[in-house]
Order: C-alpha cells, then sequence, then structure tokens
C-alpha cells in the first residue's frame, strides 16, 4: 500500500463525508482539495462555492484563497458575497450545503474560535476572526470540522464563541434562534470525531490506522466516550492517486 | 454623488481631496485580489492618520495601511491574506499590542451593513451570529459610542421576529449600516463620467461603492462611454455615484485583477517577510512606498520581467502556470 501523509488522510477522510448532489462551501487549502476528490471519487454531481461568490468553477489550478482569480475561470456565475450567502440560507438550497472550517479552539459541542485567545479588548493571540466562516456555521445543514488534535486546541472552555456549533446541547441553537444543521464531524490529524445525536456531545468515532483511543484522549482538553471507536480505513491508492495527480498536481497543498 | 461629464483626475488629487484625518473609509476587492493598492499606497504616502477602516476581508490593503500607522479604528470580518498570511501580520501586531480598536463582524453581516448603507436604512436583519460572542464583545465601549456620532449606540442588537414566526424565524440580529465618507475600489474598465464593468467576482464593491458619500473608482482602462453603454447589461454601477475616477493601470498590484493580471507570488512573499519584523517593515515602506512617487514608480522598481510572468491568460484570466511556490 501506498504510503500517505496526515493532511493526505484528511483530505480523504472528509471527501467521504460529501454526497452527491451537495453543495460544498470550503476555503482554500485542504478544505477544497477535499471537496475536489468528492467529485471525481464519489460525489460526481456535488458542487463548490467559495463565499466571495464564484460557483461550481473549473479549478483548474488549486487557488491560495477564495478571491483567487482561480475560482473565477469557468464558472457558473461569479457573483458577490451577498449571492453567496443567499445560496446558504435560501429555504431551497441552504440545508443542502456543506460547510468545511476550521479554527484555533473547538469546544465539546463543535462551537468553533478563530478571533482572539486571551481577552478580547487586548488579546495574547489574535487570529483572523470571523470571515464567512460565523455566517455558513449559522446557516447550513452540516458543518465538516478540520482541527489539529492538540490539548490546547480541543479546550473545556472557549475564549471566544466565533462561529456556532451545538451551543451547549440539543435544543442549543433552537434557543438562540439558528437554524436547523450544525456540525456532523470533526476530522483531524489523528482521529474523526462526531456528535452524539441526543447529548450533542463530541464522541471519538474512529481512529487513523497506528492510533490508540487513549492517545487520542491524551491530545484533548475534555474527556469523550471512545467506547465507540473503530479504525478508520486508510486512503486507497485510487483515493491518493486522485488527490495527488488530480487536485493537486503541483503539490501546493500537499507538499 | 456628482453627474458631471467629466471625473478623471489624479490619484494625489482625488486622495487629497476626499481622505483626511480621521476619515471613515472602506476599500473594495478581497484579500488577495482587487484591491485598491495604488490608492492605498498613496494614502500612506501623504501620511494621513486616525482613519476609520471598514472591511469585510480587505486582506493586504488593510494590512498595509494598518502597518503603515494610517488606522485608529478597524470594524473587520477577516483579518486574513489566504495563503500568503494565515493572519495579516500588521494587523495581528497591532491587534496584540493594542495600538488600534477592532471591532469584528462577519463577512455576510458586513456585506448587509454596506447594503443597508446603500439602501438608506438603519440597519439589516440576519441570522448569523446568533449565540456567538460576535453579538456581545464590542470592541468600542459604549462611551465611545456616545462620545462619537459616527459609531452606532449598540454594535448589534438581538430581536424577536416582529412577525411572529413568519418563515420559521424565531429571532434576528440587527446589524447597523455603514456609510463611508468615501469608498474606493479599483475595476477593470470605467469611463470619464464613472460608469463602470468588474469582470470577475464583484465581492462586495457595489454595496460599499453604494453606501459612501464620496466613492473614488481608479481603474485598469479608461475607456469611451460608448463601448460600456454598447453593453450596459454588464456594468454593474452606473456614473452617478462616482466622484473621482482615475486611471492606473496595474493599481491593484501586487493584488490581482482578473482577466489583466494576477498576484504577483514574490512580492506577497517579500512582504510577509518584511512585516515579520518592525525594522525591515519599515525598509519596505521607504523602498517601496514612501522612496517612490506613484505607482508607476513602484511598477519600474518591481520591473518588466515580473510584470510580463503575471500578465493574465486571455483563456483563464490568471497566469496559467505561474510559479506560486516560492
Amino acid at each position: 500500500m501506498t504510503k500517505y501523509t496526515s493532511r493526505e488522510m484528511m483530505a480523504i477522510v472528509a471527501a467521504r463525508e460529501i454526497k452527491n448532489g451537495d453543495i460544498v462551501f470550503c476555503g482554500t487549502g485542504i478544505s477544497m482539495l477535499a471537496a475536489m476528490a468528492a467529485k471525481h471519487i464519489s460525489a460526481p454531481e456535488s458542487v463548490i462555492i467559495f463565499e466571495t461568490g464564484a460557483i461550481d468553477p473549473k479549478l483548474e489550478e488549486i487557488p491560495l484563497a477564495v478571491s483567487d482569480s482561480r475560482i473565477m475561470y469557468g464558472s457558473s456565475m461569479n457573483s458577490g458575497l451577498a449571492d453567496a450567502f443567499a445560496i446558504m440560507q435560501n429555504q431551497a438550497t441552504g440545508q443542502h450545503v456543506v460547510g468545511i472550517l476550521g479554527a484555533a479552539q473547538i469546544d465539546k459541542y463543535g462551537n468553533l474560535n478563530s478571533t482572539t485567545i486571551g481577552s478580547y479588548a487586548k488579546p495574547d493571540v489574535r487570529f483572523p476572526g470571523s470571515g464567512g466562516a460565523c455566517d455558513v456555521a449559522s446557516f447550513v445543514g452540516r458543518t465538516i470540522i478540520f482541527m489539529q488534535h492538540e490539548k490546547r486546541r480541543f479546550v473545556p472552555k472557549l475564549d471566544y464563541l466565533t462561529s456556532p456549533g451545538w451551543i451547549d446541547g440539543p435544543r442549543g441553537r433552537e434557543k438562540e434562534g439558528l437554524p436547523p444543521g450544525g456540525p456532523i464531524a470533526v476530522i483531524t490529524d489523528m482521529a474523526v470525531m462526531r456528535f452524539d445525536e441526543k447529548t450533542k456531545e463530541m464522541y471519538l468515532d474512529g481512529c487513523y490506522p497506528g492510533t490508540a483511543p487513549q492517545t487520542v484522549l491524551e491530545n484533548m482538553g475534555f474527556e469523550v466516550d471512545i467506547s465507540q471507536a473503530r479504525e478508520i480505513p486508510p486512503p486507497s491508492d485510487e483515493e491518493l492517486r486522485i488527490l495527488r495527480d488530480v487536485c493537486d498536481p503541483q503539490r501546493l497543498i500537499l507538499g | 454623488m456628482n453627474t458631471s461629464q467629466n471625473k478623471v483626475t489624479s490619484l494625489s488629487e482625488a486622495i487629497s481631496k476626499y481622505v483626511v484625518n480621521g476619515s471613515h473609509i472602506s476599500i473594495g476587492g478581497f484579500t488577495i485580489n482587487r484591491n485598491p493598492m495604488a490608492a492605498v499606497y498613496e494614502i500612506i504616502r501623504r501620511g494621513i492618520k486616525d482613519l476609520h477602516l471598514y472591511a469585510h476581508s480587505n486582506g493586504q490593503g488593510v494590512d498595509e495601511l494598518i502597518g503603515a500607522g494610517c488606522v485608529s479604528n478597524l470594524e473587520i470580518a477577516y483579518g486574513g491574506n489566504g495563503r500568503f498570511a494565515p493572519t495579516c501580520i500588521r494587523f495581528k501586531k497591532a491587534a496584540e499590542e493594542g495600538s488600534i480598536l477592532i471591532e469584528d463582524y462577519s463577512n455576510y453581516q458586513m456585506t448587509l451593513r454596506f447594503l443597508a448603507g446603500a439602501m438608506g436604512i438603519p440597519f439589516l436583519p440576519t441570522r448569523s451570529s446568533l449565540g456567538t460572542d460576535i453579538t456581545d464583545r464590542w470592541g468600542f465601549s459604549e462611551t465611545i459610542r456616545k462620545e462619537n456620532p459616527n459609531i452606532p449606540d449598540d454594535k448589534l442588537v438581538i430581536m424577536d421576529n416582529p412577525f411572529g414566526n413568519w418563515c420559521d424565524v424565531s429571532k434576528v440580529a440587527l446589524v447597523p449600516a455603514i456609510n463611508p465618507d468615501v469608498t474606493i475600489i479599483h475595476v477593470q474598465k470605467c469611463d470619464s463620467q464613472g460608469t463602470l464593468r468588474m469582470e470577475g467576482l464583484t465581492f462586495s464593491d457595489i454595496e460599499q461603492a453604494k453606501a459612501a458619500k464620496h466613492l473614488i473608482v481608479t481603474c485598469e482602462d479608461l475607456v469611451d462611454s460608448s463601448e460600456l453603454r454598447e453593453n450596459p447589461d454588464s456594468n454593474q454601477i452606473p456614473f452617478v455615484y462616482a466622484d473621482a475616477v482615475v486611471h492606473v493601470p496595474f493599481g491593484a498590484y501586487p493584488t490581482a485583477c482578473y482577466r489583466y493580471y494576477d498576484y504577483d507570488p514574490v512580492y506577497l512573499n517579500e512582504y510577509k517577510e518584511y512585516a515579520s519584523d518592525d525594522n525591515r517593515f519599515k525598509e519596505y515602506l521607504d523602498r517601496c512606498v514612501y522612496g517612490v512617487k506613484d505607482h508607476q514608480e513602484l511598477l519600474n522598481l518591481v520591473g518588466d520581467e515580473r510584470l510580463r510572468s503575471i500578465t493574465a491568460d486571455p483563456r483563464t484570466g490568471y497566469s496559467t502556470g505561474l510559479d506560486r511556490k516560492q
């Protein structure tokens, strides 16, 4: 079997979450590679959109930002932010949108921080902020979250809640007035976490080959149920070939 | 607002007339695309201070204005610059030092705020950010808001749906309108009266332009009105909004301009290096901004070879096969 990196594993695991007919909101980096790979493997009729307004572009080359001219070539339409966010909350399309997000911190309900560590007024560390992440997390049917599996990132309490997950449990979003939907999976460099249907708390769904559930726990700042953990199948040769040779032949993201 | 036939002027005249210390401004584009960079550099060269800057994700332009000390207040959704800066470097530094006041919104909220400004209404509702810290962590204190008539009393207001449960919505967040003193955008084509045509994504430029008290347009091609009026369906902003039109080829450089040129990965990577160190950043400003008299001199400094390397391929609208690994 071909060797692979954890970044490739993450992209393929995310690609497997995308279904035919999904509208995929992605950023740049591995979230976009995951969306591109899904289109070539299992979801040929999925659609890639960007918050900047590009709908279903050709993506002959990897864009390095969501404003890159590479997302404007061969698209169905080049619009603007207002139109892109309309797709995510339109009654016909919104719940079919899958958003792929990343963050600096996550809590057990899948709420995300991409704004500040420390105080808001004078932060210890400043991150870029919401961008469109809060909008996507507020509006769409399903979100997939990419994280590095580190204790300082999986925290009991966020320093700043930028993008809503399940808020504080099964009725959290409804109480706040948010649309239905929410995070379905957290894909890390070690494992895949999901959210319990009843409690909406994070649990360990599976580990990558060679990683023990206990190791995953040791890299988290809160406890999760590890009793259901299975081994996640590694990328197949065909999945790897598509990811490398079709999606990122210049290795701008895979390295 | 101006209906005169000829609004063509120089960049230095346009900036000196409309942008002064303390102005509330917004700039068009998004991260590494179609930022009005020539205008940004002119603002920096003129030493304009205390700007109140409204941004959704106007990456490179925002970072350079902050780095050069032009900005006091910033309302922003995203201070990143794609793969060139996961968090914009001078923005991050200013935030961590507490040297500017920052208030966070989301991209959609900033777009709605400009749209409300364009529509002449005080706010627009959205379901975005309910239950998050965007709703209740303020960058500007109540005192600052009361003292400054140009900042609304509340950052954002949550209210029950006044139409009951109509559309199955129980609550909305109201975001306040923005009416900048001036918005500056860079576009592909404009005529002397200010009718303009963007190509590719429009981002939030249309809302930003229409929300502003004054609009400065810089353009790649200053074209005859007949060319734009031959196909008016493709124009986005009619001339009534523009106050100044400035012909600035490569006016978005080092950011991209679809169908004209790509972003310059060499410049953006070098910028990253310079921006990471205070002394080196000063060197950068001295050489590339203060050390040149206008945008053309910056382009001369960069040289023809680099500009040729980023020239857009007519088929794709970007520089196909450009080496972006540096």
